[in-house]
């Protein structure tokens, strides 16, 4: 702390991101908070645990289980809600398959991807959350840019770019009608570079995917994808084995990985200052579909 | 590394994509992958260079229209400072968004077209910046190289400015020479004009002092949340109890002896606790949670101060309120909901003093009402006291917002004027 009161950009930022979640356990009746097991959860995850200690985490965690996930993420998910004493929520995109509510991909490059949504707003009927944490930023992509931390959606779970609520000094509206329900983004002023300095300054745990591993993996649309039994590769497509890291995580069956040797989280922050190409831009191939696929997904409930 | 949070107003005329794009460009916080997809849109649409403003306008239909309809975040940084940008736009129709983007911001950069000079737009920019109290404010006079780079030019939109911002309260004005397509004075100094002595501007974002700008006199702590751990196995925790908030003004230490309202009860600071640990002391923005001497009945919306220091209590209060719905005016009668700090009040408005224009600063006390985008002094009766200072003196202690109870929008902002 310095003689000027004046604090750093990661103590701004994690007194932020205190702030709006004490809001949403304040004024919600059924909050929950979205975990991936990525990085931005843990760090989201971390954030709540501080600001309620030494009281208990006041809502559950939600995993949207597309059934592709790495299985080193479902274990440290496992692992971390168990620690923490928090209630772990599971909505399986599988059962929503197995119910007939969304279908199957098919096509050469199947993913379970937007299937999700379905899966997630039927989770948040049945449960009747009312406000669901996510650890999007607004520095990944440039609909989100534009997004509100606390996000507006109708009672059909989609968001209306152009009719967001206005949101000034940090005093956020927090009234819905019924069915409605309202998306909070703690992290929205955090960039990927914060999110990897918090973790190091708070020696924060993530997924081992995080860091440099031997992996096979096969080439598609120049993202490094990982040879698993969810993906079926082409004739044109060989396996080999790299040297990678991911950069973000998600199902298996869309999430790249780049090639690193960065083992440590001080050379992957080393790493991400140096890097010229947006973690989205490197690693996901949901994004590649559109110049505006964020935004439409995002109309139609996604995270 | 600090960081300073700045928003910018001007239209595409000005050239304020461009210097956004510039900054981001030569901070190298655009990446390859953005640049490669806003070369190729500027491509297909037969755009003859490439269109940095697509680096900012994200919605399909601001690209499609190539307006910018929101406010938009970006974020760079410097080894000095991390900066959050609150890209807003010009035009009249979107003050409310310009509002919103200068409520959190330390400073505003308002953008000129050297051959135009000043107008209407860039006269509505400064005092917006100035109603919402943003300490810091930067001309930039931007197309230098069209007036080529004439310091005669320079000198009148600054002396023009000046006598208009007197009439303003602007803490602090800055102006800044640029030509935001050529880079002169964005990042480094420029060679082109030797009469200017100033520095550049992201020199000046990366150096202004802000510190100071907080309100770290007046002790003010809205108790957001009451932590009460649930835990009976743990005896250490069975009598906690903390009142978690963000620090609005003063500074708090261990010790201090402390007022709560609306008891009126005093009591002293045992501990202070940010983020699971103890820390020696809390000022804004902290988000902490305050452990007490004594067993008082503290609950959300509850305001904790010094004794000889107190905010006003106040059922009756005077506010310039910028209106933001399209939907309904604001008029006497209207009833509303006010959320101010951690606690939230119906209110009825019992007068409206009178209508500004934006443009001319012109007072129009004959107006009846406010439309969208529309400014003017109104005064709320609430139902219950909110503790509130005048938004001159503590911008989160004198700024609240408005609800529509019917359709749950967010319609208004306040700024407190006075209160009883």
């Amino acid at each position: 702390m310095r003689p000027d009161y004046q604090l750093s950009q990661l103590d701004v930022l994690e007194s932020e991101a205190i702030h709006i979640i004490r809001e949403v356990a304040a004024e919600f009746e059924r909050p929950a908070l979205l975990f991936s097991g990525g990085k931005d959860s843990v760090v989201m995850l971390a954030l709540a645990r501080r600001a309620f200690w030494p009281a208990r985490i006041p809502f559950p965690v939600m995993h949207v289980d597309t059934g592709h996930n790495f299985p080193e993420v479902l274990e440290f998910r496992d692992r971390q809600v168990a620690g923490l004493g928090v209630r772990l929520v599971v909505a399986s995109v599988q059962e929503s398959i197995d119910a007939g509510r969304v279908s199957e991909e098919t096509g050469r490059h199947p993913s379970r991807n937007r299937l999700q949504t379905v899966t997630l707003l039927d989770a948040i009927e049945q449960h009747g959350f009312d406000a669901l944490f996510g650890g999007a930023r607004r520095d990944e992509e440039k609909a989100r840019a534009k997004e509100r931390v606390f996000s507006f959606r109708d009672e059909f779970g989609q968001w209306d770019p152009k009719n967001q609520r206005p949101e000034l000094w940090n005093l956020y509206n927090t009234r819905l009608r019924r069915g409605e329900h309202i998306r909070v983004f703690p992290l929205s002023n955090w960039t990927e570079l914060d999110v990897w300095c918090y973790i190091e300054r708070e020696g924060l745990e993530v997924p081992s995917i995080y860091f440099a591993h031997q992996r096979r993996v096969f080439e598609r649309d120049g993202l490094l994808l990982a040879d698993s039994p969810y993906l079926a590769r082409g004739q044109d497509e060989p396996a080999f084995t790299a040297t990678v890291r991911y950069r973000t995580v998600g199902d298996m069956t869309c999430t790249g990985a780049v090639e690193s040797t960065a083992a440590t989280v001080p050379e992957v922050i080393a790493e991400v200052a140096a890097t010229r190409i947006t973690e989205r831009g490197q690693t996901r191939a949901d994004d590649r579909t559109s110049e505006a696929a964020m935004e439409d997904r995002k109309r139609e409930g996604y995270f | 590394m600090d960081m300073l949070r700045f928003a910018t107003a001007g239209s595409v005329d000005d050239g304020k994509s461009t210097l956004i794009g510039r900054l981001l460009y030569d901070s190298k916080q655009v990446f390859a992958d953005q640049l490669e997809a806003v070369e190729r849109t500027s491509r297909d649409r037969g755009e003859e260079y490439t269109n940095l403003a697509l680096l900012t306008d994200g919605l399909r239909a601001e690209r499609e229209q190539g307006i910018t309809i929101d406010v938009a975040y970006r974020y760079f940084a410097t080894p000095r400072r991390k900066f959050i940008i609150a890209d807003t736009p010009g035009h009249i129709q979107y003050t409310r968004n310009m509002v919103t983007g200068a409520s959190t911001a330390d400073l505003a950069v308002v953008l000129v077209d050297a051959r135009n000079g000043l107008t209407e737009q860039s006269r509505r920019h400064a005092f917006l910046t100035a109603l919402l109290r943003v300490p810091h404010l930067v001309l930039a006079v931007n197309k230098m190289d069209l007036v080529g780079y004439s310091a005669e030019v320079f000198d009148r939109i600054c002396a023009e400015f000046s006598a208009f911002a007197t009439r303003l309260d602007i803490g602090d004005l800055t102006f800044v020479p640029i030509s935001a397509l050529h880079g002169d004075n964005v990042v480094e100094r420029s060679a082109s004009m030797p009469w200017y002595d100033g520095p550049s501007l992201l020199h000046h974002l990366e150096h202004v002092h802000i510190a100071s700008d907080r309100n770290l006199i007046d002790v003010r702590f809205p108790v957001q949340y009451v932590v009460r751990p649930q835990a009976a196995t743990d005896a250490a925790l069975h009598d906690y109890r903390g009142y978690a908030g963000q620090v609005a003004g003063g500074v708090i230490k261990p010790g201090d002896e402390v007022l709560h309202l609306p008891s009126g009860f005093s009591t002293t600071v045992r501990r202070i606790e940010a983020a699971g640990t103890d820390v020696p002391e809390a000022f804004p923005p902290m988000s902490v949670t305050l452990l007490l001497d004594d067993d008082v009945d503290i609950s959300r919306g509850d305001m904790i101060c010094r004794p000889h220091n107190r905010p006003n209590a106040a059922q009756d209060v005077d506010a310039m309120v910028c209106w933001m719905s399209a939907e309904q005016a604001l008029a006497r009668r209207s009833r509303l909901v006010v959320k101010h700090t951690s606690r939230t009040v119906k209110a009825i408005v019992t007068d409206l003093q009178y209508r500004i224009d934006v443009n001319t600063l012109h007072r129009d006390a004959s107006a009846d009402r406010l439309s969208l985008n529309e400014i003017g002094r109104a005064r709320l009766r609430l139902t219950q006291p909110i503790f509130c200072d005048p938004y001159a003196r503590n911008r989160a202690t004198g700024g609240f917002i408005l609800i529509d109870e019917a359709s749950n929008a967010t319609v208004g902002a306040g700024m407190i004027t006075e209160a009883s």
